[in-house]
């Protein structure tokens, strides 16, 4: 290992420090026994149990993972379709206006991608509740898992698809079979991703949702302009906790299988 | 050349020259465009039962194309491609008893060897025993039981590419497909690899069609070799056949070294002609079936083994010229002495090296005789 000079390790810390300072704060103040939050008055996991019997905050904590689940499953399996036409559709008439399209959500203000799905669930009368959650963030979350399986695909040797036609598949039986299950882990993080995505989603929810839907970034929000509560702190600490094991899992299976298959190769050449 | 299967051993095998035989496929006036590309152009061919046939030609001439339409991969544009007499156009690529074996091999990374093998058996919803007898008969056939559990990235190149073979014989295709099968594959293990293959399409009398540009490859392994370029057949013929009786200067300059001369041809004799081909030097007597008109251009090829190089003046030599050496290429078995007339031409000539080098008599800017018959040489129109 190579020994990092005064000069990197100044920078390193000054740059993580930025990053991740108001988090730790906000993590050891999650264990603070004192009720006002800018006093330590000892260690304490009392907040926790507290926000465990907060009957509230558990029914938004249900409501969020219940439209988290959803809205990531479907949008993988949207997303996925999508990017598989686009990498392997060939040339098609409008191509390029529907690949450049389906990125677009990627860049388009929250704001506006809310208030328009709002104006469309009020024209087409449907209420407000976890199903216009769910159908919000799949809308916005699945261009990001079109991208990542799209970069996956491009990658792809097509030839092993034509195989397994020539061996007696039809066209589903080729993806389900052959394609889908070495293109699974971009497919896994694209959906842990849309599940982050759709973990902490404040903006687009609080527009499409219903008084019965109150996902725990809303409840988050609402309960901070009453006050920054050691409850609020001990929630966020989760939630940190839970996002920061999604992103590591997603990118340990990429990390994990390439590292293996490499291994792999290099054990045949050795043998052969 | 392949040999012929043991049941046709004393006559030997040529489908082709039998007009009752049926063939396989047959290819009727097949075009294929891209766009305004023309892949193929207008071809008609036919490939016989239990042939080892090698469509052979530089990248780009329209062969790979060819294969793909067999395996139904690509739409034929016009005409009509027959499977054992049967339009194949309207029949997807998973209900044609044809396989392919592909270039990268496309082994599926996520299957061992045994599933890759079994994947086209499981498709045809086979029961349990029978597909495995199946396999491990496969698996026997290319020596590879050690490695059924291992997956495609655990064995070396070589034994990928006996995996892809036995994968796509698995199903017992009429025919099997074989794209640049080993084109991957280093010299020597290729050199192996041709032989097996060879001994793999006679035990199984399974119809192979391969394609490649590598000219030693085709002619190794085919029972008979079509030449292509820009998307048509040059000429279709044995290995030998392609060889000594090339019917262009497209074919023979592909096929193997020669030397091309080119002149008038002056009739002189019941299929006999002279060519005269320069200034002051005596014509060329050389033979052909073809005819030619008094004073029409031809071209003689002639391969450099068939050319002789001697010191001395050699007697009653029915064509014999003199020259200087230029460049002597030495190949360890052969030696290529390039040879220039005084016209200012080289001619290539070629002897094996029975004796040791430091024997050798004949060495640079020597004065040389180079010698050939009339028969050596194939009079060319084109």
């Amino acid at each position: 290992m190579k020994r990092l000079s005064p000069f990197n390790i100044t920078a390193l810390t000054l740059g993580f420090a930025f990053l991740y300072l108001p988090m730790i704060l906000l993590v050891i103040y999650s264990f603070n026994e004192s009720k006002l939050v800018t006093v330590w008055a000892g260690f304490s996991t009392k907040w926790y149990g507290e926000l465990l019997r907060d009957q509230a905050f558990l029914d938004a904590a249900v409501v969020t993972i219940k439209v988290a689940v959803l809205s990531s499953t479907l949008a993988t399996v949207l997303g996925t379709m999508a990017a598989y036409v686009l990498v392997n559709g060939g040339r098609f008439m409008g191509r390029t206006v529907f690949s450049g399209m389906i990125y677009a959500p990627l860049v388009m203000p929250e704001v506006i991608t809310g208030l328009s799905l709002l104006l469309l669930f009020i024209g087409i009368g449907l209420d407000r509740g976890v199903l216009t959650i769910v159908l919000a963030h799949t809308t916005f979350a699945m261009c990001y898992v079109s991208v990542v399986v799209s970069s996956r695909l491009v990658s792809f040797d097509r030839s092993l698809e034509e195989a397994a036609l020539d061996l007696g598949c039809n066209r589903f039986d080729a993806f389900r079979l052959v394609t889908l299950p070495i293109i699974a882990p971009a497919v896994i993080s694209g959906w842990l991703l849309a599940f982050t995505l759709s973990l902490d989603d404040l903006v687009i929810a609080s527009f499409v949702s219903g008084p019965s839907s109150t996902t725990l970034p809303i409840k988050i929000w609402s309960s901070v302009r009453l006050g920054v509560s050691p409850e609020i702190n001990a929630l966020s600490t989760m939630m940190i906790g839970i996002v920061t094991i999604g992103v590591i899992s997603a990118s340990l299976i990429s990390k994990r299988n390439s590292v293996r298959a490499q291994k792999d190769a290099q054990a045949a050449e050795r043998s052969a | 050349m392949a040999k012929p299967s043991p049941d046709t051993s004393i006559k030997e095998f040529s489908p082709w020259t039998d007009p009752d035989e049926k063939p396989l496929i047959r290819f009727k006036n097949v075009t294929k465009r891209f766009g305004d590309f023309v892949a193929i152009d207008d071809l008609t061919l036919d490939i016989y039962t239990r042939e080892f046939f090698a469509l052979l030609g530089p990248s780009g001439c329209g062969k790979t194309t060819m294969m793909r339409m067999l395996a139904g991969f690509e739409t034929v544009t016009e005409g009509t491609i027959e499977l054992a007499g049967q339009d194949i156009a309207a029949v997807p690529p998973n209900q044609r008893a044809v396989n392919m074996m592909f270039q990268s091999y496309a082994l599926f990374p996520h299957l061992s060897v045994y599933e890759n093998i079994a994947f086209g058996l499981r498709r045809d919803k086979l029961p349990k025993d029978k597909i495995d007898a199946r396999v491990t008969e496969m698996l026997k056939l290319v020596r590879l039981e050690k490695f059924a559990r291992r997956k495609p990235h655990q064995i070396s190149g070589g034994q990928r590419q006996r995996v892809a073979l036995a994968r796509s014989l698995a199903k017992g295709p009429k025919l099997l497909l074989l794209d640049e099968p080993l084109g991957a594959l280093d010299k020597k293990l290729r050199q192996d690899t041709q032989f097996e293959l060879m001994d793999i399409q006679e035990t199984t009398g399974t119809t192979f069609v391969i394609v490649t540009h590598d000219q030693e490859e085709a002619m190794t392994v085919a029972s008979r070799v079509a030449v292509m370029d820009e998307g048509r057949i040059i000429q279709v013929a044995t290995p030998g056949g392609i060889y000594e009786g090339p019917n262009s200067v497209y074919v023979a300059d592909f096929i193997g070294d020669v030397n091309i001369i080119t002149g008038k041809a002056k009739a002189a004799g019941p299929d006999k002609y002279f060519v005269d081909w320069g200034g002051n030097q005596a014509p060329i007597l050389a033979t052909s079936e073809r005819p030619f008109t008094d004073g029409q251009e031809c071209h003689l090829a002639i391969r450099p083994e068939k050319i002789s190089i001697t010191k001395e003046k050699p007697e009653e030599a029915e064509n014999a010229v003199q020259g200087k050496v230029l460049d002597i290429a030495y190949l360890g078995n052969l030696s290529t002495y390039h040879v220039e007339l005084p016209g200012g031409q080289i001619i290539k000539a070629q002897t094996a090296n029975t004796r040791r080098l430091s024997r050798r008599n004949i060495t640079w800017e020597d004065p040389v005789w180079i010698r050939w018959n009339a028969t050596a040489g194939v009079l060319l129109a084109e």
